[in-house]
């Protein structure tokens, strides 16, 4: 199934998209995608992010392929829905997006084992994990400056459960800026699966349902300016849009 | 009343908002943490005859390199790799919400690590929300105060996000309560003692910050917004006393209170 959260009638509500743009919400009624606004599809407390877990990006940013996955958090100050703005900072050389499978949980975890991995997810949806790399220092790096900035990762448009989306070790997933081709990967490449990075984190501390799990980014970060329309794609899960502004 | 005593008087009683575990919702009560006593509904009665939950926060985050004895200390690293020069940005990082941990509630010493540093630190809780404040009218955003113990396990680096090292379940300790900034001493004046097994170890003060709070929090919301009930968070790390399983934490600031907390052994071990 597929579960979005957005705001209509100046509330906010559940819905389930059907194939034909419209929404199903959760009354029975049915909208039109034009008159929603997208929210995030989740409201997580806990966002756990990857750098470099895909081997062609960290060696496209000079980096060895880390031994143990490197993480880092994130606020929900970032979050944004589909069809989102995200700002470039004035002044700035490279701003990029990371398109990133983002995995939802959905069972409290903990010291979780890798086969059981898949018994605690909800399901899946996508980020734009956007990165201002103009800020980067080597303290916490990624440091927030970068990484924590509102508004610069658009999540959704939806989930998809774990059952719809079968086996997310094989999905690939692409980047496309005004309509060009600019990033492409295959979920399979990544440095530690998601059953690995499931029994990685939850051997230390304890996750809740509806905490995030971004999984990392491919190769193929290029700058983004203002005006840009840019949409992650992840097969299987959709077509997240976000315009820099 | 002379003006001493009227002081003290208002370091020891404050009305605070805190939480009584198992219920839902915040409440106002005056406590004399001095003295031991807290009053709710005009009755007084122990602190210690209530079971404390957390204050209500939502995200929280601590300010790193803010101790200038730890600045000093790490000066020459500064410039050699992998930093290769002071930070000029905020260097930040979270306490996620599975760290949250509330007055004489137990720290878990994980398995197969014997210590772990506990760095007082003041907690500064948002009040509405903060984006892009600045410094002067920091404080406006600000609703209290409150005392939070940063656990970590003792790491060297901070190239990479301490991330294994810092976001363990129960590793952040917060409360008891909060206190609304009005009802306190200024916070430059705020100082904070800490007391493992009852021995004072460590005496620390606002005056061994590199920048005051209300700089930090304009420099943190010109790029991120902080919302009613996040937390940041300021410590004195430098010379954190290290614990280990069978000790009991105690940091008490003036003008808040004291939050106090016992590091047990891991039941089981790796293996279970």
């Amino acid at each position: 199934m597929k579960q979005a959260r957005v705001a209509w009638n100046g509330t906010v509500t559940e819905a389930e998209p059907l194939d034909s743009g419209r929404l199903l919400l959760p009354d029975g009624t049915i909208v039109d995608e034009h008159e929603v606004m997208w929210l995030p599809p989740v409201e997580p407390r806990t966002i756990v992010a990857l750098g470099l877990n895909y081997a062609d990006h960290a060696g496209e940013l000079s980096f060895a392929a880390p031994k143990e996955p490197l993480l880092f958090f994130k606020g929900k100050n970032t979050l944004i829905g589909h069809r989102g703005r995200t700002v470039r900072p004035a002044g700035v050389d490279m701003m990029h997006y990371e398109c990133e499978l983002a995995v939802v949980i959905g069972r409290p975890a903990r010291r979780v084992k890798a086969e059981q991995a898949y018994d605690y997810i909800w399901g899946y949806t996508i980020a734009n994990d956007y990165a201002v790399r103009d800020y980067l220092e080597n303290y916490y790096r990624p440091n927030f400056r970068v990484k924590n900035r509102d508004r610069t990762t658009p999540l959704g448009p939806w989930i998809v459960s774990h059952e719809e989306v079968g086996d997310p070790m094989a999905l690939a997933l692409r980047t496309y800026v005004n309509g060009a081709l600019v990033q492409e990967g295959y979920t399979g490449d990544m440095i530690f699966s998601i059953p690995y990075l499931l029994e990685y984190i939850t051997s230390f501390m304890t996750l809740a349902p509806g905490d995030l799990i971004l999984t990392g980014t491919p190769k193929g970060a290029v700058n983004v300016q203002p005006g840009d329309e840019v949409v992650a794609e992840i097969e299987r899960i959709g077509r997240l849009i976000n315009y820099i502004e | 009343m002379t003006l001493i005593t009227a002081m003290e008087g208002r370091e020891a009683i404050v009305n605070v908002r805190l939480r009584l575990a198992g219920r839902r919702h915040s409440i106002e009560a005056e406590v004399d943490w001095r003295g031991g006593t807290v009053t709710l509904d005009r009755r007084t009665s122990r602190i210690d005859e209530w079971e404390w939950d957390a204050p209500e926060v939502g995200a929280v985050y601590g300010v790193a390199l803010n101790d200038r004895r730890e600045w000093e200390a790490m000066a020459e690293a500064m410039t050699a790799p992998p930093y290769r020069k002071p930070p000029e940005g905020p260097v930040l990082y979270m306490k996620p919400a599975n760290t949250i941990n509330a007055h004489r509630r137990p720290v878990v010493l994980p398995s197969g690590v014997n210590r772990l540093r506990t760095a007082p630190a003041i907690g500064l809780v948002i009040g509405r929300t903060a984006a892009r404040v600045r410094p002067e009218g920091a404080l406006d955003v600000v609703f209290g105060y409150t005392i939070v113990n940063d656990l970590s396990i003792p790491h060297e680096q901070l190239y990479r996000p301490a991330v294994k090292e810092q976001a363990r379940d129960g590793f952040t300790p917060i409360g008891p309560w909060v206190v609304p900034k009005e009802e306190t001493v200024p916070l430059s004046s705020l100082a904070a003692r800490v007391y493992v097994n009852g021995r004072l170890v460590q005496c620390v003060d606002l005056r061994r910050f590199r920048r005051p709070p209300e700089q930090w929090l304009a420099d943190v919301t010109e790029f991120m917004t902080l919302e009613q009930g996040d937390v940041l968070f300021f410590s004195w790390p430098a010379d954190a006393p290290l614990v280990s399983a069978g000790d009991v934490v105690r940091i008490e600031m003036d003008g808040i209170g004291a939050l106090e907390n016992p590091i047990v052994a891991e039941e089981g071990g790796e293996g279970e």
